[in-house]
């Protein structure tokens, strides 16, 4: 039986055939989904963890006791995930352990575009790369059988075009394997510097074996087309090459790394040139060249940006049939929804004229114009620390016109040990968490503090201003964002409070709560001042009537959710409630 | 409106908008209808930040077999635009004889309510000269529907007279994809859509 699964749903599917039963994940585009779909399987015990590190280590623990675990996570999760993932390298695994990495080209929606093929390498780990929803699913089992077979992680490596794209797969049957149980080796799970050296010299000869295996492995093969041309690839940038180059020899690697040496030099034998097609960094490429066989790579297809169809043809030929792009289209990047409850908090922000260390989230979004108010971001949680960093740069009197904000979902990922750290360390900081009791950026996964576990059952809240208190914060306040005098007050004294102060903005996601009527504006009323276009809500434009001397704003009934914040900022009263709440 | 159906191997069909407008499900269920035809069938879509009333494009390619999940600029065969500008944005993905459909529908981006750009005041020109373009009025339908989250299936009745697949096929690929309360609100603007499509 086929079905039509994009790469999430499938690899979801395959830990599920492969008998995996422990799966976690932080959410992260382009990975989300993965364990969205785990959460319909009941055999799986599944959790969304509060960040990759505390995952990862959740299904190592899984592993250890001889289960079969899988962890997901975006791109820049390995990063925080880092240190156990190297790790767990040493250590090797009991139950089979699967990390997938789901990385960002083109970076649609993340910070940066690094190729996490280098983690594979760089922690001495096997890598698969799937080229479609079908080889997800069929190389998550088979991950599962390597991690078992040569007793290490495999890193599961995806990309955006691969987890969002949607094709005919096959399905199998879940196949139960028991979990093992536990039983004590120190030798192996207690990384000592005696036990590691031991463990170092395991790895060596493991990835020796897992290169013999590269060189047999169904998946690594030959298509042999013309021989005047054959192409190297892996990943989704084998189907481009189909796609561009149809009549070229191609050696389709699957199983990345270690590569299979052999294979590749007796397809160097039979072709007279060589392309290697990849997304991202010339990883496949380096090794290629360090076998000492000549290719064509990153010297013509572009390293930075998504590998396309479009752009691999063109680093070949400078000739198109394609018309041009249009020119003078305005640009449309994501804004805040209607409604959104952190529009409040950075109109005051602009208003007030602040310093902000930010972090990541919708809430990102309040950089743009004409809210404008964010000036950094680093990482999940870097804007506590940031804030830190310039007030002991710069002096108490810097922090009193300087906030941090992040999100709730933010702040359980990383953000409480930065605010520990400015307690302990005598800081003074003004801390605001955007609590909008969901991880919306990424389509409204539960965290901590929504008191509700993966499948929607009630777990145990934690509300940030508890912890904020846990950690010794003194001045704390809860706040309605939606109410702009109480939200600049709040302000006010957090900013003239000596020593940390932590707000927490509280009010539910836009999208999570059921609209109200929306709002009009008396045209009779308004004097087009303009001034309620200043919180940058996409249902508020300014029109200009021909018969009108003045501009007037005017409401986009079908966008407005009647949150009533531009009805706070018109002085002329012209914004009025359309209809009656019907409840 | 005649039905163009080109012969080729693979129909290459971009659908695009803004987000938030119901771009993922109408094209989960012209990827599920192509795949009750038996055809192979690709579909690639962007999630996350752009979902935030970003611009959003998605493509979907079906035929003998299809290997890019990605349509090459200047090979679709039809644009599905939920929005003037978007449809303008990604013009130049269509082919010499492609065609736009196009709901009749401007949405001004937070540049131009800002002041920074300015929305084209000639767009309904630069679309048809890009290709022949339909101007097809789905957001007064779904109003007089009642509930304007069905715009997308109105466009899509359209374009379902430009598609050689069947109506039993698309029908059932609505049913499989819509929660099961909107089924019959869909299938009715799914007809609306097909007959102002004549
Ligand atoms: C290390 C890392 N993991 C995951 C992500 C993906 N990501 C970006 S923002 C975000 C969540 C933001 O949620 P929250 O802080 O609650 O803010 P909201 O979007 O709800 O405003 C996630 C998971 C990331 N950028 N970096």
């Amino acid at each position: 039986m086929k079905s039509l699964l994009s790469g999430n749903e499938a690899v979801a599917r395959g830990a599920w055939e492969a008998g995996c039963r422990v799966a976690t994940a932080y959410p992260g585009t382009p990975s989300t989904e993965i364990l969205e779909n785990i959460i319909k399987y009941p055999e799986i015990n599944a959790e969304w963890s509060v960040n990759e590190k505390v995952a990862l280590e959740v299904a190592a623990g899984a592993s250890f006791a001889g289960a079969r675990a899988l962890v997901a996570m975006k791109h820049v999760g390995l990063n925080v995930a880092a240190d156990p993932f190297f790790t767990m390298g040493y250590s090797g695994v009991t139950g089979g352990l699967v990390v997938v990495s789901a990385d960002d080209p083109g970076m649609w929606s993340s910070q940066n575009e690094q190729d996490n093929r280098h983690y594979g390498r760089h922690a001495k780990v096997p890598i698969l790369e799937p080229s479609d929803s079908n080889e997800a699913r069929i190389f998550t089992k088979l991950a599962f059988e390597i991690s078992e077979k040569f007793d290490t992680p495999v890193l599961l490596r995806l990309t955006t075009r691969i987890c969002h794209s949607t094709c005919l797969t096959e399905l199998g049957e879940r196949k139960e394997i028991e979990v093992s149980g536990y039983v004590k080796d120190i030798n192996k799970r207690l990384v000592l510097p005696a036990h590691a050296r031991a463990l170092h010299l395991v790895v060596e000869e493991r990835l020796k074996k897992i290169a013999a295996q590269s060189e047999v492995f169904r998946y690594n093969r030959i298509e042999w087309g013309k021989k005047t041309l054959g192409i190297i690839t892996s990943g989704v940038a084998y189907q481009y090459a189909k796609e561009v180059f149809p009549e070229a020899s191609v050696l389709k690697l699957s199983l990345t790394h270690p590569i299979p040496e052999k294979m590749i030099k007796r397809f160097a034998k039979h072709v007279r040139k060589i392309v290697v097609v990849e997304e991202g960094d010339p990883v496949l490429e380096t090794e290629i060249k360090a076998m000492g066989i000549k290719v064509t790579g990153k010297d013509k297809i572009p390293l930075c940006g998504e590998l396309t169809p479009d752009v691999l043809k063109s680093s070949f030929s400078k000739r198109t049939k394609a018309p041009a792009k249009s020119s003078k289209v305005p640009p449309r990047p994501p804004v805040l929804c209607p409604g959104c409850p952190h529009r409040g908090v950075f109109y005051v922000i602009n208003k007030l004229k602040l310093v902000v260390t930010g972090d990541i989230g919708c809430y990102t979004l309040g950089a743009l114009p004409p809210l404008s108010a964010m000036d950094t971001c680093v990482c999940m949680g870097a804007s506590v620390t940031n804030a830190q960093g310039m007030e002991k740069a710069l002096g108490k009197e810097f922090s009193k016109k300087l906030v941090a904000v992040l999100g709730d979902s933010t702040f359980f990922h990383s953000g409480i040990t930065g605010l520990v750290n400015a307690v302990y360390n005598k800081g003074n900081l003004s801390l605001l968490i955007l609590d909008n009791f969901t991880t919306a950026m990424t389509g409204h996964q539960p965290h901590p503090g929504t008191g509700r576990l993966a499948r929607g059952e009630r777990g145990r809240r934690i509300a940030p201003e508890d912890i904020a208190r846990g950690c010794g914060v003194e001045m704390v306040k809860v706040v309605n964002p939606n109410d702009l005098a109480a939200t600049e007050l709040a302000f006010k004294q957090a900013l003239e409070y000596d020593g940390v102060a932590v707000l927490v903005f509280r009010r539910p996601c836009a999208l999570l709560v059921k609209p109200r009527p929306p709002y009009r504006i008396d045209p009779e009323s308004c004097n087009g001042c303009k001034l309620c276009l200043r919180i940058g809500c996409p249902a508020l434009s300014l029109v200009f009537p021909e018969h009108r001397e003045k501009p007037l704003a005017v409401v986009d009934e079908a966008l407005c959710v009647g949150c009533g914040l531009c009805v706070q900022l018109c002085q002329r009263s012209a914004i009025f409630l359309s209809r009656k709440s019907d409840g | 409106m005649a039905k163009s159906v080109r012969e080729k191997e693979n129909t290459n069909v971009i659908i695009c908008g803004v987000g938030g407008q119901g771009i993922i499900l109408a094209s989960d269920v012209l990827c599920y209808c192509a795949s009750l035809a038996g055809f192979d069938v690709k579909k690639s879509e962007v999630h996350g930040m752009a979902q935030r009333g970003g611009s959003v494009i998605t493509h979907i390619r079906f035929g003998g077999k299809v290997y890019s999940p990605l349509i090459a600029q200047g090979t679709a065969d039809y644009i599905l635009a939920f929005e003037k500008v978007e449809a303008l944005r990604y013009a130049h993905y269509l082919e010499k004889n492609g065609e736009i459909i196009v709901d009749n529908r401007e949405i001004p981006p937070m540049s131009v309510l800002v002041g920074e750009a300015e929305y084209p005041a000639d767009i309904d020109r630069r679309l048809t000269r890009m290709g022949k373009t339909h101007f097809i009025d789905a957001t007064s339908i779904a109003a007089e529907l009642g509930n304007m989250r069905v715009v997308n299936i109105v466009l899509l009745g359209v374009l379902s007279r430009f598609l050689r697949l069947k109506e039993k096929h698309w029908r059932d690929a609505i049913r499989k994809n819509v929660k099961e309360q909107f089924v019959d609100l869909n299938i009715q603007a799914f007809g609306r859509g097909r007959e102002i499509a004549g």
